[in-house]
This record gives structure tokens, C-alpha cells and sequence, in this order.
């Protein structure tokens, strides 16, 4: 009997993800759509945040949504109220997205009509960080609740993503938020990373985040024209 | 817990690997970034799940952790992470995001045995 020998193969176990994620961030591209993902743990306030922003940029752009939900459609319907198309994605037992799941929700989506798409994805701060779901932008939200060392528990997802969102800003001073302390532990897990400071309930901070978005789909399609 | 589907993943590659082959795999050895957003304790535990039924049921996965690894942009060499708590040079203290290594979860080899003498 011959001795078990070692064979090189090197293969990139997420390849098959990875390989949809460059087609949907190609055809986004070429749509001029801009595609913005949102993660963060349950009950941080991802759709009450992103109803608030569907419904203020809907004058004067075009915007749908994506939103994974491991079970329920409570979420898509509270979206359906801005009157943006929204789309559930139920994932059954998955706790996160991939980008087959996000381009099977897209067929028959003209995405050219688009100028924002949102995806959210199922609340959870581990698993969604492996899976790229050819997204422009993601965005990790902690609302104040949270705890401000919720970044250096979690490093892999803010380090992963683009843009932190403190959400539920109405409620720092009942909660004693330290802003500063937060601050910190995002910048040391992700130095550079820019941060807004919101409440989606009162609305304050959100003007700034909508003009960032603006400028962020402007950049894009300025590239996309290049 | 995302473990269970990267274990199917990488049973998935590694059967693919070793039909084109025509090898039995013994073990599989998986580079793991510790950035990967996978837990090691819990892709072993999957992995034998993952494995039955199918040609590798009984195999091994050999994991190598693959610290995260930046370019200083100060010193202007690859620095190894303390901690993922911190992205800073370990020697001169300033922040980067120049990740060099460290995402990886990648199947790098299988051990194996040729078919005829496996039987």
C-alpha cells in the first residue's frame, strides 16, 4: 500500500458566491443603480431606519428594497409603506444572505429604472460578514442600546463593512451613551471607518446620511461613465 | 451559524477535486482567515455532518489559522495583527486597513490516496 501524498488544489471554498457577487456588482454597475446593503444584530433598527430613508429619498429618486427575514414577512411590509417595491427574502433556517439568494429576488427587476437599491440583510452580526452580495456599500448599523464596545466584539462585520450607523440617537441620554467610547472602538477596528449619528424616529441626522448617499450614487455613476 | 453550509462547501470542492483526480481523500487542509467570519470549533464540528453520505465520509479537516496580516504604511513592511480588536502596526502603532492576509477559506491541499490502492 502506498503512503497517502499531499495534492495542491487551492480552491476559495466561497468561489461559487464570489463569482455571482462580481456578475451583480458588473450589472449594477452597468444599470447605474446603487446598491447598499445593511447589516447589524436583531432589534437595531434596520427597517425602521430604512423606511424613513425609502421614504425620504422617493421624491426625488427611484428606490426598492431586498429584505431577508429568517421567517416572517413583517418586515417587507412595514417597508411597503414607504410605496418603494419591496421584496422579501425568506431564508428559512439561513442567517444570512448570498448572492444567488439576492439574484434569484432580482429577475424580472428592471434595474436600470433603479437609482437606489437596498438590501437588508437578516439580522446578525457574525455570519453575514463571509458572503459578498455585490454591494456598492455596506453599511453596519448599532443602535445606543447596544453598548458602545459592540465593534470589538464583533470586529469581522464592522472591519468588513464600509460605513458604521449609530441608530436610536433620542435614546443616548436615557441609556448614558458615550459617544467618544464608541467612536473609539469602531476607528480601532476599522480606522478611517466614517460614522453617522441618527435617529430615525425624530429624524435628526438623517438629512446628512440621504446628502452622503447622494453623493456616493453620483461618484458611482460618474465612474460608470468613464 | 453559517458553519454548515462552508463545511458543505468545502466536502463540495474537495469531491470535485479528487473525482478529477480519481483519488480518495484522507484529509482536507483548509487555510483559515481570521478574518473569514468563520469559527473554527464549530466548521469542525460541521464538517463531519457535511462529510456523510458522501466520498469523504470519514476524512479529516486540517485547518491552518491564518493571522490577519497588514501593510504599514510607516514601517512599509507586513506587520502580523495582536488582535482583531486593534488594526495597528504592532511596532509603530498607526492605523491601516492595507489587509494583506488574513479573509482566506480556501481549500490549499487534500491528502489522498490513488483509487486502485485504496480498494
Amino acid at each position: 500500500m502506498t503512503e497517502p501524498r499531499l495534492v495542491e488544489v487551492r480552491r476559495n471554498v466561497l468561489k461559487q458566491n464570489d463569482v455571482i457577487a462580481r456578475a451583480l456588482r458588473e450589472e449594477f454597475q452597468a444599470a447605474g443603480v446603487f446598491v447598499v446593503s445593511l447589516v447589524s444584530s436583531p432589534g437595531s433598527g434596520k427597517t425602521t431606519f430604512l423606511e424613513k430613508i425609502l421614504t425620504q429619498l422617493q421624491p426625488q429618486h427611484r428606490v426598492a428594497a431586498l429584505v431577508g427575514d429568517l421567517a416572517t414577512e413583517n418586515d417587507a411590509v412595514r417597508l411597503a409603506r414607504s410605496k418603494a417595491p419591496v421584496k422579501q427574502i425568506t431564508t428559512g433556517t439561513l442567517c444570512h444572505l448570498e448572492a444567488a439568494m439576492v439574484q434569484n429576488a432580482l429577475q424580472g427587476w428592471e434595474l436600470n429604472q433603479l437609482d437606489y437599491l437596498f438590501i437588508e440583510n437578516v439580522g446578525n452580526l457574525v455570519c453575514p460578514s463571509s458572503y459578498d452580495l455585490g454591494e456598492s456599500l455596506r453599511l453596519v448599523l448599532m443602535s445606543v442600546t447596544e453598548g458602545e464596545d459592540k465593534p470589538l466584539k464583533y470586529p469581522t462585520i464592522f472591519n468588513s463593512s464600509d460605513v458604521a450607523v449609530i441608530t436610536k440617537n433620542e435614546l443616548a441620554a436615557a441609556v448614558e451613551f458615550d459617544w467618544e467610547a464608541a467612536r473609539k472602538s469602531i476607528e480601532s477596528v476599522r480606522p478611517g471607518m466614517q460614522i453617522f449619528r441618527l435617529s430615525a424616529k425624530t429624524g435628526e441626522g438623517m438629512q446628512a446620511f440621504t446628502d452622503f448617499l447622494a453623493q456616493r450614487l453620483a461618484e458611482h455613476r460618474a465612474v460608470a461613465h468613464t | 451559524m453559517h458553519e454548515l453550509s462552508i463545511a458543505m462547501g468545502i466536502v463540495e470542492a474537495a469531491t470535485e477535486e479528487a473525482q478529477r483526480r480519481g483519488v480518495q481523500v484522507s484529509a482536507v487542509h483548509l487555510r483559515l482567515g481570521a478574518l473569514s467570519g468563520v469559527v473554527k470549533d464549530a466548521l469542525l464540528f460541521s464538517y463531519e455532518v457535511a462529510c456523510e453520505d458522501t466520498p469523504l465520509a470519514g476524512s479529516k479537516l486540517i485547518v491552518e489559522d491564518v493571522p490577519v496580516v497588514i501593510l504599514c504604511p510607516k514601517c512599509k513592511d507586513n506587520k502580523t495583527l495582536i488582535s482583531l480588536q486593534s488594526f495597528t502596526c504592532p511596532d509603530c502603532g498607526t492605523p491601516t486597513m492595507n489587509i494583506v492576509r488574513g479573509r482566506e477559506l480556501e481549500v490549499f491541499a487534500l491528502e489522498v490516496e490513488d483509487e486502485e490502492v485504496a480498494k
